[in-house]
């Protein structure tokens, strides 16, 4: 067995095939066209957030006394104007950024803090494990609608509370998410196998855990983001999130809700920017899903 | 045996997709009324999909066949939705390895016999009960009458099979399909139901095709056996037959390679390489590349089913009694 | 031969007599129910009081139906579930106690190869990667670990160059089950227990993986213990064989003396209830009826007794206590105990 020296390294094989996986997932990606549409979307929509000051002219603040309300289509009003005057061009594109920002934030943060403690509890199992998931079943005895308004209003109006408050309300959800999937993973005969190596809790979580049980736990999150806007939106509406002047979509629904009868169509574009981008998070999150699954 | 009850005739499965799967290519045989027919062969080789094309089982919009199959005077291929639905579990019925699949958990396995029983025979509930009960006793489950409103899970797994092999049979059929129903059993349990599996087919003059990778097994239960590899039957024969003399060098190959009693210190005749992908089939015979009679001819020409006083092989080179071809012993001579 | 491996295997220090492994008493209850308001419900007897020795360079085959303790067991001394009690000594030595064998050592000289080719890997990991994970955890770079894991891959008849960088999903059953043995050679163990290793895979490919077993065994000096419900196998492959029902070994002694002359009725009826190869003798009655019940609880006295065609109202009060019946062969049952006062003992 001494010839091992002289067999060939193909050091590189190495590093090819564990980015197989990651190509492999976003060849079939790729392939379902609904995904590629959604994430182009998207795309769209950060883009057109992040750089407003740059692409819109118009002032998103400036309001005028007899240029409300005008229909799509006015002319120098593309889309129109609020119950202000104010461009909604300008008010949509910069209320994607707080609104995005409101969505995104949250279920990070609580991407980040579920995986810790779920991931946690769910290797070391039994009366850790209880401990900590009985006390999390204690945020699911309230509606999340209704715990997001008691504790935003609790700590009173703002974005970072409104940030904080959606952190605690996804943090049990995705603590279970990451609960459960390492609680399969913990009890398959490979990670058995580790222990059987001696390799320390630690190693063993990073090298053969953390890569079966984040894939899942990311798509969940991903489909949380729209869930996220639209507690947001409603925090805005209720006046416990965005405060005016500031553009955001929700506050802007809420605001243009009077003009509903007036100009109904300018009415319900916050609501469209809303659920355009909600619906393209959900079918994009379910397009990973299924794309990194692997089977045969 | 004018007629035979099964006759199915070069059928073809496959199933669709970006790259499609053949998994059956040309399987022929008949099973007459009351005969056992073993099908043996290594996992992939579509011994199950040719036992669910008789109850045209696979998703319908995935799945091409082609060929004919025939049970019992019935088209099984050409029926319709309605047609198929009434000769599922009457004529033809099915037992499974795995029988917590074949019931519904929510309600006792009596309640889901009977039901079947009422459905299928003109019966009133308490008739129904009754001959449900009948058959639960019949299939050797203690204490039929109080394991009638027992529910699947509370049963150990060689009473649910017992039970599956009730539901399978209260609507008499003719022809009992078994897809490996024994390999999740235990060795004590599972001779137990081959025996009863036996017992009942001599009783009802049942027609049985037996789906097993096991050939003990199938010694146990067969009087025919064909033995499939990569969608295709390559021999078949009495039991007996094949198991003392099999023609065709996968056959042998299995057979060297099971271990079985008293083989202790020899070394074992493995077969080489694995199975082919049934993506992408060889163009000539699909054991070939692992065989050690293989010529050019096996690598080009799929060899033809050939039939002689009850044998049939699908081999260029079939093996006589001492394990060599008779083309080399011809050039020998 | 394995000493020009990076990882020195352990010494063979009580010599050859001395056997591999010795374990007394081993005993694991799972307490049933239990919960926040939950009372005792009792307890799943899964291994009971178990006694086994394994010469050196030897196998070990184990019995039994499902719920006698046969895998149970193999994660007890192994150590993936922590015993009740039970004494375990490697090689003369006592594993866990102070003075004695530190676990890490014991991991690495006995390892455990599973049934379930495909669960049993990352499927995330190359199998070169997955090999070489327990050396590196052991203290070897990461080149030469993975060298290591090249060779050992080359080992096991699967090419380095075109397998290395493979994942589980894309090798065969047979393939999966190679490369789960030569992670456990990559620890130089001296003792590998096999549970059901071979049992999933088709016989033609069983077959190989069976002669790579009894290749590796001869060449690395290795000590197997098999475990399966496959009695052809365990005859095939091993030199002693143990017969366990609910979580107790009924019957053990050399393969040929326990097959040819088993005196155990429980021994008697799984050694029946193989399907002969001769359709001229065809199984004609059930060597046992009813299914293997659940170690729950299990009554005293012998718990065999309900199945038992030879039960006497004497196998309720006494359990069999293990009798000796030839050289080396070994047998609970009160029949075999002149004394024990059953009408047929002898």
């Amino acid at each position: 067995m001494s010839n091992a020296l002289t067999q060939p390294t193909v050091p590189a094989s190495i590093k090819q095939a564990s980015r197989n996986y990651w190509v492999g997932v976003l060849r079939r990606i790729g392939r379902e066209k609904l995904t590629v549409v959604c994430a182009a979307i998207l795309l769209l929509i950060v883009l057109l957030a992040l750089l407003a000051p740059w692409l819109i002219g118009a002032d998103p603040y400036k309001t005028s006394m007899i240029r409300r309300l005008l229909p799509i289509g006015s002319p120098g009003y593309l889309l129109g104007t609020d119950e202000l005057g104010r461009d909604m061009i300008a008010r949509l594109a910069y209320g994607g950024r707080m609104s995005l920002l409101i969505g995104v934030m949250p279920v990070f943060i609580a991407f980040v803090i579920g995986s810790v403690v779920g991931i946690f509890a769910g290797y070391a199992g039994g009366r850790i494990n209880m401990a900590i998931m009985r006390l999390l079943d204690v945020f699911y005895a309230f509606p999340s609608v209704l715990l997001a308004v008691a504790i935003a209003g609790a700590l009173g109006q703002g974005i970072s509370n409104s940030i904080l408050a959606l952190t605690l309300i996804f943090i049990p959800q995705l603590t279970r998410i990451a609960e459960s999937v390492t609680t399969q993973v913990r009890t398959l005969d490979y990670v058995e196998a580790a222990r059987m190596s001696g390799a320390s809790s630690l190693t063993i979580i990073r090298v053969h855990i953390l890569g079966n049980v984040l894939g899942p736990i990311f798509v969940y999150a991903t489909g949380l983001v729209s869930v996220s806007m639209i507690l947001a939106s409603g925090l805005s509406f209720l006046g416990l999130g965005v405060k005016p002047p500031e553009p955001e979509w929700g506050l802007m629904l809420n605001t243009l809700r009077s003009a509903i009868y007036v100009n109904p169509w300018v009415a319900a574009l916050p609501g469209a920017m809303i659920f355009i981008t909600s619906m393209c998070f959900n079918l994009m999150a379910d397009g990973i899903r299924s794309a990194m699954e692997v089977t045969e | 045996m004018s007629n035979p009850l099964i006759s199915v005739s070069d059928l073809t499965v496959t199933f669709g997709g970006s790259r499609p799967v053949h998994a059956v290519n040309g399987v022929s045989f008949t099973v007459g009324t009351g005969e056992v027919l073993g099908l043996l062969g290594e996992s992939g080789c579509g011994k199950s999909v040719t036992l669910r094309s008789l109850l045209r089982l696979h998703p319908p919009r995935r799945t091409t066949y082609g060929g004919r199959i025939e049970v019992d005077g019935h088209d099984i291929l050409s029926m319709s939705e309605e047609q198929l639905r009434r000769y599922r579990g009457s004529v033809t019925s099915m037992i499974f390895q795995e029988p917590l699949l074949a019931f519904d958990p929510v309600y006792s396995i009596g309640r889901q016999i009977s039901e079947a029983i009422r459905r299928h025979r003109a019966m009133d509930g308490t008739a129904a009960e009754a001959e449900a009960i009948r058959l639960l006793d019949r299939v050797q489950i203690p204490q039929a009458a109080r394991r009638y409103h027992a529910y699947p899970h509370e049963m150990s797994g060689g009473m649910r099979q017992r039970a599956m092999i009730a539901l399978a049979l209260s609507c008499r059929p003719k022809l009992l399909l078994a897809d490996e129903p024994t390999t999740a059993l235990d060795a004590t349990v599972q001779i137990q139901i081959l025996l009863l599996l036996r017992e009942l087919q001599r009783e009802m003059g049942l027609s049985i095709i037996f789906v097993t990778h096991d050939i003990g097994v199938a010694v146990e239960i067969s009087d025919r056996v064909a033995v499939m590899y990569a969608g295709r039957i390559i021999e078949e024969g009495p039991i007996a037959g094949i198991i003392g003399g099999p023609a065709h060098p996968y056959t042998r190959g299995l057979l060297a390679s099971t271990v079985t009693q008293n083989m202790r210190g020899t070394r074992l005749e493995a077969i080489p390489g694995a199975p082919p992908d049934l993506a992408d089939l060889p163009p000539g015979c699909a054991f070939a590349p692992r065989c050690s009679h293989a010529s050019a001819t096996c690598l080009a020409s799929i060899p033809a089913y050939e039939t002689h006083a009850g044998r049939g092989v699908a081999c260029f080179h079939s093996l006589n009694d001492e394990g060599v071809p008779p083309s080399v012993t011809a050039k020998v001579s | 031969m394995s000493n020009d491996l990076p990882l020195p295997s352990a010494e063979d220090r009580g010599g050859p007599a001395q056997p591999i492994l010795i374990v007394n008493g081993l005993r694991k209850h799972f307490p049933l129910g239990g919960g926040l308001f939950g009372g005792n419900k009792g307890a799943v007897h899964a291994v009971d009081g178990v006694n086994i020795t394994v010469p050196k360079r030897t196998t070990l085959g184990i019995v039994g139906e499902s719920g006698c303790g046969k895998s149970t067991t193999a994660r007890l001394l192994t150590r993936l579930i922590e015993p009740d009690e039970g004494e375990v000594i490697f090689d003369g030595e006592a594993v866990g106690v102070p003075g004695g064998m530190p676990l890490k050592e014991l991991r690495r000289n006995l390892q455990l190869v599973f049934q379930d080719s495909f669960a049993s890997l990352n499927p995330r990991m190359t199998i070169e990667r997955a090999i070489a994970f327990g050396p590196q955890v052991h203290g070897l770079p990461a080149s030469e670990a993975i060298e290591r894991s090249r060779h050992l891959l080359d080992r096991v008849g699967l090419e380095p160059g075109r397998f290395g960088g493979r994942y589980p999903h894309e090798l065969s059953g047979g393939q999966r089950q190679r490369v789960n043995i030569a992670r456990a050679l990559a620890f130089n163990p001296r003792l590998i227990i096999l549970d059901e290793s071979v049992s999933a895979l088709d016989k033609s490919v069983q077959a190989q993986v069976l002669n790579l077993l009894m290749d590796l065994k001869d060449e690395l000096k290795l000590t197997y213990m098999f475990i399966s419900h496959d009695l052809n196998v365990v005859q095939y492959i091993s030199d002693h064989v143990m017969v366990m029902y609910l979580g107790q070994v009924v019957e053990v002694g050399p393969v040929e003396e326990v097959y040819a002359h088993p005196r155990h009725p429980y021994t008697k009826a799984l050694l029946s209830a193989v399907p002969s190869l001769d359709p001229a003798r065809r199984t004609e009655r059930t060597p046992l009826t009813g299914d293997p019940p659940n170690p729950i609880n299990p009554p005293p006295g012998c718990r065999f007794r309900d199945r038992c065609p030879k039960a006497h109202a004497v196998c309720a009060e006494i359990a069999p206590p293990s009798v000796a019946v030839g050289a080396d062969h070994r047998v609970a049952c009160l029949m075999a105990d002149p004394a024990s006062g059953h009408p047929d003992a002898s």
